[in-house]
């Protein structure tokens, strides 16, 4: 056994036993803790199936935003963290629901060893049509070009979880800012922190939005890390989180999928094509459209996490 | 074994895993979690589906793996809203629990005091 076969056995077992933690563990704060550090685990699983993009949208999105998130729910469930006698299922239920899911388990198993060797690919087309599109990342031209209405859909959907997650607000905050007043005194290591990190994370963002275009990387991957420079400095309390009725915030939230179709339209009239791109245009277009979309991400997924408004509003 | 069936096989896992935290664990944020796990579990089987159709000198398929980045977002978004209205749910009646029949408290406008 080489030692690259060797490490892979061992990260396969790491990401299994992590998993297994954040299912088992005794209290949920600290299934959560497991799951952020599943999630990065996970992410170098993704590299070692020579999948970079994918990994840093884990380890950005998968494991960083999203474990900003459930620890923060983790916090604020304290107290009703322990499980009443009479939900917790009996011997015989958890029996069964293991046998089920090993069963589950196994049929994949099944599944992933049975799969040929050289399976179906669509790696041929995407390389041949690649120069078409001026990028020299085959991800980024999948998700902006060939495969553009899904990357669009899948912004609205990104919309919807924010008009979700602001229903949820109670009558009186409506319209109101989510999260913590902006501090008179921050707390000093915080506001330190924030304040180091946050100029650095803006330019690693804005980069690694702009190489998308030719190296793995792209809007998702830039726009989250942005998102998170902001969450840095609203949880240092340095700034506020604005109100869910301020216009430029909801101009900014459908700011991406909005330049997308519009854009999307235009190629219709133009290039012969919805969702078509003009020739030779391509590349601008495209950069053009993801300065948008990473910037709607980066407004979005933090006012994901900031949750339903919880101040009541400013006149 | 490659590294990418065994990769596979770790998402199968995780797949079960996750599959009975949900259906064993009564907490509605252990609950998501475990949703969690199932989703980056069926990624996971559709990245090695990526690793198998390597070609045209990509050690990837990229659609496949431009499907999973996409996945991985939505998947935020969805946690996000479970998430939402968990804490609802515990503001509203003191607990946490997706019982119909839970005690409640005297209905209030589910403000929290800050």
């Amino acid at each position: 056994m080489s030692v690259l076969q060797a490490l892979d056995v061992g990260l396969a077992l790491l990401v299994f036993a992590v998993a297994a933690w954040t299912v088992f563990a005794p209290g949920p704060f600290a299934a959560t803790v497991g799951y952020v550090v599943y999630g990065l685990l996970l992410s170098l699983v993704w590299i070692r199936l020579f999948a970079v993009d994918v990994a840093l949208t884990e380890a950005a999105i998968g494991s960083g935003v999203t474990g900003v998130l459930l620890i923060g729910a983790a916090a604020r469930l304290r107290g009703a963290e322990t499980t009443p006698a009479e939900e917790a299922l009996t011997g015989l239920t958890r029996l069964f629901a293991a046998g089920l899911c090993l069963l589950v388990a196994a049929a994949l198993a099944a599944v992933v060893l049975l799969l040929p060797d050289q399976g179906p690919t669509l790696a041929p087309q995407s390389m041949e049509r690649l120069p078409e599109t001026g990028l020299g990342n085959p991800v980024t031209a999948v998700l902006i070009a060939f495969r553009s209405f899904d990357t669009m859909l899948e912004k609205v959907v990104l919309v919807l979880g924010v008009v979700g997650v602001w229903s949820l607000a109670a009558d009186r905050y409506w319209g109101g800012a989510p999260g913590e007043a902006r501090a008179e005194r921050p707390e000093p290591t915080l506001a330190f922190f924030a304040q180091m990190l946050a100029p650095i994370g803006i330019l690693v963002g804005v980069h690694v939005f702009w190489v998308g275009a030719d190296e793995p990387g792209g809007a998702f991957q830039g726009g989250a890390i942005l998102a998170a420079m902001w969450m840095i400095v609203m949880m240092a309390r340095l700034t506020e989180a604005p109100q869910a009725s301020a216009f430029w915030l909801r101009l900014a939230l459908i700011a991406g999928p909005a330049v997308f179709l519009a854009a999307g339209v235009a190629g219709a009239v133009v290039a012969g094509g919805f969702f078509a791109y003009p020739p030779g245009l391509a590349k601008p277009l495209i950069l053009f459209i993801e300065t948008f979309m990473t910037f709607t991400i980066a407004v979005t997924l933090p006012m994901l996490v900031a949750g339903p408004p919880r101040r009541e509003p400013r006149r | 074994m490659s590294s990418a069936t065994l990769a596979g096989l770790v998402g199968a896992a995780l797949v079960g895993l996750g599959l009975y935290g949900v259906i064993a664990d009564p907490q509605p944020l252990r609950k998501i979690l475990a949703f969690n796990l199932i989703g980056s579990g069926v990624f996971l089987v559709f990245g090695i589906v990526a690793r198998k159709g390597a070609a045209a000198g990509l050690s990837a398929d990229p659609v496949p793996q431009a499907m999973v980045i996409t996945g991985i977002v939505v998947a935020f978004a969805a946690s996000a809203l479970a998430v939402a209205l968990t804490l609802r749910l515990f503001e509203e009646t003191g607990r946490a629990t997706l019982r119909p029949d839970a005690g409640t408290k005297p209905p209030g406008d589910g403000a929290v005091a800050e």
